[in-house]
């Protein structure tokens, strides 16, 4: 099921022509999205939460940890990010790192008590202390607003020494994520990329041959929950500016399923761009069709059957299959011509 | 002096004891076999010697020193490589990346989240001798899954030496190989000998018997009989059993 392994040459690059591309593209979206019928603040959405399921993805499609309760480290985050703010030192550079910081350590000790774990148990023990997280961030109304939420966050500016941008309007603030979100795609294309990358990668398909080649298992999965948990909390302080608050309701496990369905309908277990792919069709489904029926969660539920069904690989394996068969066809079209030239038609 | 040691090695799961009281001397650069029929403890006592069992009572010590009980991947960097009775490959990397996964090289840099693996040169090279030495010079980009069973087997050995191993640990290296491949490992067991202390489990008694300096016999979970191969075809244990009809 999952493929991404052989070294390709953008294996080596730090920055690839696929991410210049969809940089590019997405650098575009504020000049045309409201000409669609659609609004910049959905593309702050996507982006954030692409960064959120490419971090999600380093657990489930790189290390193949089935991890259920993520929400609770975007929500961290995003908590983290307000209460830096409205407590500690309205600077963005520090709530965001205290987002990431905060989150990493709430995976962390998380890691350390399910990383002996394995496959449904693995699974069953995210989801428990998923589920820890949320009540606790509902229950522990004076430090989190409750069920009400952490309210009067704001978009600080993004204050650079000599110069400072105001993040308050959708348009900069989404260049703003935007950036973010091509720093963290070029270093997690690193990350994945990396001997270290390589080695949870080898993990996930032989935990024992791993071991009795020298590296430590145990360490390697705690370490890669604790990214993929700092990345998501990064991710989570970013939403909590977009919002201009942190809610419980993303820790949640339905809010939990939500990137995990991002990420299998995508095709995060055969593509590093998969997560991104599923984020961007759910939200906009959720948007497009969300605005014809309530039950826009109906139709993307059996979209979700179906890629299961029928393309477990997701639709970037989908892609994949569909490039890989044209240049097939291609190349047997060019052969054929080709033997035709030397031989004639054999007629 | 013994490369690796095993004295007294006593493994039980619950009620039920597996290895009685197993021990084991191999010098350096010797090949020792490990033979006996199922079930008679053979993989448990490989599974104590490279850490992934512990046992109830005794020592295992390599050149000396004590690893009893040490987990799998601190055996492994102390220099104990094995091979799997069901092949254990990195299935989606490639026959090199297998082998580069292997090299303690790449192992000291498994941490490194700030460089690329790939475009190496160091490692590249490295994996090809290995893949070389096991004659799958020409397959390194195929993925470990693609290749033939013969040529997995031989990758599997492959990873082994990458290691850079003193001691190498094969369990049932013949095992599904046809007679071309079984004489192609036994062309590079009989190249490493000498060079690697290797100690082999193995059904293949013409494979064992052609190769191995001394071979020791397992059965109800304890050595029952050990010598060269000359002696223990005289030995009248393994006369009267079914394994001395190979012998």
């Amino acid at each position: 099921m999952i493929v991404e392994t052989k070294s390709s040459p953008d294996a080596a690059r730090l920055v690839t022509p696929t991410m210049l591309v969809l940089w590019l593209v997405l650098a575009t979206v504020p000049l045309w999205i409201t000409r669609i019928g659609l609004y910049p603040y959905l593309g702050i959405e996507i982006l954030i939460w692409s960064l959120y399921a490419l971090a999600f993805n380093l657990v489930l499609g790189t290390a193949g940890l089935p991890s259920f309760g993520h929400g609770a480290y975007f929500g961290i985050g995003a908590y983290a990010f307000g209460l830096c703010q409205l407590e500690i030192v309205a600077n963005l550079w520090i709530c965001l790192i205290a987002a990431a910081a905060v989150a990493g350590l709430a995976g962390v000790l998380v890691a350390l008590f399910i990383s002996h774990r394995r496959g449904i148990y693995y699974a069953f023990m995210t989801i428990a202390f998923g589920q820890i997280f949320w009540t606790l961030a509902i229950k522990s109304h004076r430090i989190t607003g409750g069920e009400d939420g952490l309210l009067k966050i704001k978009r600080l500016p993004a204050d650079f020494g000599l110069v400072s941008f105001d993040l308050t309007d959708n348009v900069a603030f989404y260049y703003f994520v935007l950036a973010v979100f091509a720093v963290g795609t070029a270093a997690l294309w690193r990350l994945v990329n990396s001997p270290y990358g390589r080695v949870v990668a080898a993990i996930r398909q032989s935990e024992v041959r791993a071991s009795h080649l020298g590296y430590n298992v145990w360490l390697y999965k705690v370490a890669v929950f604790a990214l993929s948990a700092a990345v998501s909390g990064f991710a989570g302080g970013l939403f909590a500016m977009a919002q201009l608050a942190a809610f419980p309701d993303v820790m949640s496990l339905h809010q939990s399923g939500y990137v995990v369905m991002m990420t299998l309908v995508g095709g995060g277990l055969v593509s590093f761009w998969g997560p991104v792919i599923g984020v961007f069709l759910f939200l906009t489904a959720r948007d497009v069709i969300g605005a014809l029926t309530n039950a826009w969660m109906l139709y993307f539920g059996l979209l979700f059957i179906a890629i299961v069904l029928f393309r477990p690989e997701g639709i970037a394996g989908a892609i994949s299959a569909a490039v890989q068969q044209h240049s097939l066809g291609a190349l047997r079209q060019r052969s054929t011509s080709a033997m035709r030239l030397l031989f004639g038609s054999g007629r | 002096m013994n490369m690796i040691e095993a004295a007294a090695v006593h493994v039980r799961f619950g009620d039920r004891v597996v290895l009685e009281s197993v021990d084991l001397a191999v010098a350096e650069g010797e090949f020792h076999g490990v033979m006996g029929p199922n079930g008679a403890g053979k993989t448990t006592f490989f599974n104590v010697l490279t850490g992934r069992v512990k046992p109830n009572r005794g020592r295992v010590l390599l050149a000396g020193e004590d690893v009893t009980g040490l987990s799998p991947h601190r055996i492994a960097a102390k220099g104990i490589a094995r091979s799997f009775q069901i092949m254990t490959l990195f299935d989606e990397f490639s026959a090199r990346d297998n082998v580069m996964m292997g090299l303690p090289e790449f192992r000291a840099r498994g941490h490194d989240i700030a460089r690329a693996a790939a475009g190496d040169g160091r490692f590249a090279a490295k994996s090809s001798e290995a893949l070389a030495a096991v004659g799958l010079a020409d397959k390194g980009d195929i993925r470990a899954k693609d290749l033939s069973y013969g040529d997995r087997r031989a990758l599997e050995i492959a990873v082994a030496l990458a290691q850079a191993p003193r001691v190498l640990c094969l369990d049932e290296p013949t095992s599904g190989l046809g007679s071309d491949g079984v004489q192609r490992l036994a062309a590079l067991i009989a190249r490493l000998k000498r060079r690697l202390t290797i100690v082999a489990i193995e059904h293949d008694m013409e494979f064992l018997f052609s190769l191995a300096d001394r071979i020791s016999v397992i059965h109800w979970g304890q050595v029952v009989a050990r010598g060269t191969p000359h002696e223990l075809q005289q030995n009248e244990w393994v006369r009267r059993s079914n394994l001395g009809k190979f012998a």
